[in-house]
């Protein structure tokens, strides 16, 4: 029963930011449970405290209460190396502006993950080749990000978030920055990988077209899980989803 | 440390930046930057390069007085030299010193600055770097490693303009005559000291601004504008 571990468990989990005098609370109280291999997209409105719970989940930020394990590892517990580690290995980010580094090649960034993780320098060219090839972009990996256009972009983030097989690839408005057919290819791109690798999405979008690939939606409204729809719940709503655009 | 391990729930802390690769990542960063680069190292060796000029012009005069002609003696009286008669060294006056230990606070300040500023303009690539599994301590490398190349090659630059100036001055002051009583063992030393001092200071800027960009949360990285 590979499939049935929970990857992330979220339980309890609240938020509060200091601003000045005020408490601003971003999350109060989120139980979640996201099983191995789930496409999730997350929705919300910009301020629902939705990003927040995306960093939670990421390991880059810890709950003001509550516990966040991924894969059964409470991350509270964990220590600035292990911390590293975990996002090293276990997870792979993709964030709306991209975030490539601009001094290096589609290549180099590819690598740079598995150097830390410390793979030999061939084993790691090889592999991030195969991984660029495999987004489609096996001819251009010796250009920097400033010659490649934002899908291409994008695309040399989803081969990095994969360089170490992490159990959880998590997206932030992965479509965000993006045209509307981009955005498309990225997702179609994204959901390939889900089923050919078994990886967990999660991603944060604004992006409807998100929705028809998730396995799962949650809609998050002020800090809170407003509902939770499975797919088959979604088909029959997607009319007016649409219309909600 | 208690941990509920019902999976594959297994965190380990191993991670890994070759040195080879950190040299790599740095000389990538100061070519792909290289104006900024080469500002920071301008303000670097203009102090070195005063440093060395300062002391070699002390070495040639040295070398006039060793030589022990009366004429030399009199030529660097004449060229603003404060020597008496039983005087054998000419060795830098403490107005001296105080503008070289000036143009040397004023190139650390000029460093901190134009790093900690290098710093800023990299928040998103420092945040990245982090959330890829960087430690603190691969960015604090990166950071001294890039002073460090900066360093060397800004006061390696500066010790030897210095150092050709000073002879220039030199030959233009006291004419060939000096050529057969300069003492190069004492130049050679002088250039080290140059060298090692800009070294030290290029280092000494940066080690603040890296501290602050290693300690960074991803997270506030991230938020960063660019």
């Amino acid at each position: 029963m590979e499939t049935l571990h929970s990857v992330v468990r979220v339980s309890n989990v609240t938020k509060t930011f200091r601003m000045g005098k005020n408490e601003l609370r971003a999350l109060k109280g989120i139980d979640l449970e996201i099983r191995a291999g789930e496409y999730i997209s997350i929705m919300g409105p910009s301020g629902s405290g939705k990003s927040t719970l995306f960093n939670m989940i990421g390991g880059l930020d810890k709950p003001s209460s509550g516990k966040v394990y991924i894969d059964e590892v409470d991350i509270a517990q964990l220590d600035a190396y292990e911390l590293a580690w975990l996002r090293c290995r276990k997870i792979g980010y993709i964030f709306q502006t991209f975030n490539l580094i601009q001094v290096m090649t589609a290549l180099e960034n590819v690598t740079l993950p598995m150097i830390f993780a410390g793979v030999n320098n061939d084993t790691a060219v090889d592999k991030g080749i195969r991984l660029l090839e495999m987004v489609g972009l096996g001819d251009r990996f010796r250009h920097k990000p400033s010659e490649l256009s934002g899908g291409q972009q994008q695309r040399v983030a989803v081969a990095r978030s994969l360089a170490n097989d992490p159990s959880i690839i998590l997206a932030d408005e992965p479509t965000g920055n993006l045209d509307l057919s981009t955005g498309e290819e990225i997702i179609t791109l994204l959901k390939k990988l889900s089923r050919e690798t078994g990886v967990t999405i999660i991603s944060a979008t604004h992006d409807f077209k998100m929705l028809n690939v998730s396995d799962r939606v949650i809609w998050i409204r002020d800090g809170l899980v407003d509902k939770i729809e499975d797919r088959k719940d979604l088909s029959i709503s997607i009319g007016q989803i649409g219309d909600r655009t | 440390m208690p941990r509920n391990s019902l999976n594959a729930g297994r965190v380990e802390r191993l991670l890994v930046l070759p040195f080879r690769k950190s040299l790599e990542i740095s000389f990538q960063s100061i070519r792909a930057r290289f104006f900024r680069s080469f500002i920071t190292t301008m303000t670097l060796v203009l102090a070195v390069s005063f440093l060395a000029f300062v002391s070699i012009t002390n070495d040639i005069a040295n070398g006039m007085l060793d030589s022990g002609k009366a004429e030399f003696r009199q030529q660097l009286i004449r060229s603003g030299y404060d020597l008496d008669e039983e005087d054998s060294r000419a060795d830098s006056s403490p107005k001296q010193r105080w503008l070289i230990i000036l143009s040397l606070l004023v190139c650390a300040v000029g460093i901190i600055n134009a790093q900690l500023m290098a710093v800023t303009e990299r928040f998103r690539e420092i945040g990245t770097m982090k959330c890829l599994g960087a430690l603190d301590r691969f960015i604090l490398r990166l950071f001294l490693l890039e002073a460090g190349m900066q360093g060397l090659v800004g006061s390696a630059v500066g010790a030897l303009g210095g150092g050709f100036f000073a002879l220039l001055n030199g030959f233009w002051h006291f004419g060939s005559a000096v050529v057969p009583y300069l003492p190069w063992t004492d130049f050679s030393f002088s250039l080290l000291i140059a060298i090692g001092t800009g070294c030290t200071l290029s280092l000494l800027g940066v080690i603040y601004p890296a501290v602050v960009a290693a300690r960074m949360q991803p997270v506030e990285a991230m938020r960063a504008e660019q």
